[in-house]
């Protein structure tokens, strides 16, 4: 039996190969925009910054997200009730900029149930990857206008002083709907990273 | 039908804070990360369809207005899960330095020339066996500021999509015999002696073609055992 390939650093020279952006003569396989005009569900934007155990900004990090469709399907054939949804896929990336910054335009997604059968919040994965990181780092974004949040299975297993830090803030942007949503990545409020 | 991911097969990994590799100081947790139960969220990950690798993205030598310059190599190998099953149609992106150790990344600062010639960026999908092919240049080493002397062996980053978001994987390919190995505290945070030959490719003298390319494969082992019937 063979044991998994170990996880290495992406790095600080990935932008070129994995987040170009128009900087290099390369194409970008993924971006930070989920949407399409065909797509349904509420346009949202989440937005914040990354920061290092002395709350340094961390300008070189790759941040990846994935989620359900407004009906709370996944656009993967191993998930046996989605119907076929060509508009949305669920998947996006992006490099954080000089100041730690970064954005994602989605939807928000529907609720999801977990195998206890009990409706888990909606919520979107989040996996951090950087320099000075051997191993992506996997947490959840939340939304704090969602009652549902009070029952939701998984932030039931956090420390309740430390639930905070897995929800976006609803804020009213210049276009829109933005939820902020900032990752610590060490330190007194620390995001809260699963071992999964 | 959806595989399970035993949480054990993560002992594979590096430990998030290896102080030999100085910047993981202030970018590892040291709250402790929460243990769930997997659901569809987790268990489920992003399909991609061919309008994400074009037809010659595999190649990193034909990407400009002439060859790079370097060691033509051809690099190729299996995506596998843990049942040493192949994961068909998954996305493997690369990148790396050029033949002198240099990025084209605008921070590198290496006084290494860059090669109007070489990008260092490719993409592939595994075929219904699992398997990918690069044709690329061999990168070279190159020195870093983690600690005095400090070099990397020569070595090219994978990132690699699996069925799922947790059996997500970004590493790095290392060639076979490279003398910087026992130096390298990236190499070295994989602490099984096992587990760290997995991230070197084997010199493949059958697949290296004759009077163009010398040939290494890479074989990329993701979690994942064992198809059970997903719960709902």
């Amino acid at each position: 039996m063979p044991g998994i390939t170990p996880s290495q650093t992406v790095g600080p020279f990935f932008a070129y190969g994995l987040t170009p952006n128009g900087k290099y003569q390369w194409n970008d396989a993924f971006t930070s925009s989920l949407v399409k005009p065909e797509t349904s569900g509420d346009r949202i934007r989440v937005e914040g910054f990354v920061y290092d155990g002395d709350g340094v900004p961390v300008p070189d990090s790759m941040l990846e997200i994935w989620q359900a469709d407004a009906q709370g399907r996944f656009a993967d054939a191993q998930d046996k009730r989605a119907l076929p949804n060509t508009a949305f896929k669920g998947f996006g990336r992006c490099g954080t900029g000089p100041k730690g910054e970064f954005s994602f335009d989605t939807i928000k997604p529907g609720s999801v149930q977990h195998p206890d059968g009990t409706p888990q919040a909606p919520h979107i994965l989040m996996a951090i990857f950087s320099r000075g990181m051997l191993l992506q780092n996997y947490t959840r974004i939340y939304f704090d206008d969602e009652a549902a949040n009070a029952a939701d299975p998984v932030l039931a297993l956090v420390p309740a002083d430390r639930r905070g830090t897995l929800i976006a803030r609803r804020a009213q942007g210049t276009n829109g709907l933005v939820y902020r949503f900032d990752i610590r990545l060490q330190g007194e409020d620390e995001t809260v990273f699963f071992d999964v | 039908m959806p595989l399970s991911y035993p949480i054990e097969s993560n002992a594979a990994h590096p430990a998030r804070l290896s102080p030999g590799y100085r910047s993981t100081l202030k970018r590892s947790p040291q709250k402790p990360l929460i243990i769930m139960r997997h659901t569809l969220s987790e268990l489920t990950g992003p399909v991609y369809g061919h309008e994400t690798v074009r037809a010659n993205d595999h190649d990193l030598t034909i990407q400009h207005a002439s060859e790079p310059l370097g060691e033509r190599i051809i690099v190729h190998g299996h995506v596998q899960d843990e049942d040493g099953h192949g994961v068909p149609n998954a996305l493997v992106e690369l990148w790396q330095a050029n033949a002198c150790g240099r990025y084209i990344h605008v921070v590198d600062q290496h006084p290494a020339p860059l090669d109007p010639n070489f990008t260092g960026a490719g993409r592939a999908q595994t075929d219904s066996s699992g398997y990918y092919k690069f044709i690329t240049i061999k990168p070279g080493a190159y020195p870093w500021g983690n600690h005095h002397n400090a070099w990397r062996p020569a070595h090219i980053h994978f990132s690699v999509f699996g069925h799922a978001f947790i059996s997500r994987l970004v590493t790095q390919m290392y060639f076979p015999g490279d003398p910087l190995f026992p130096f390298d505290p990236v190499f070295n945070s994989v602490t099984d002696e096992k587990a760290r030959a997995r991230m070197i490719s084997d010199f493949d003298l059958d697949h290296t073609q004759p009077n163009w390319a010398l040939c290494y494969r890479f074989n990329i082992v993701l979690r994942g055992r064992k198809a059970t019937p997903m719960e709902t």
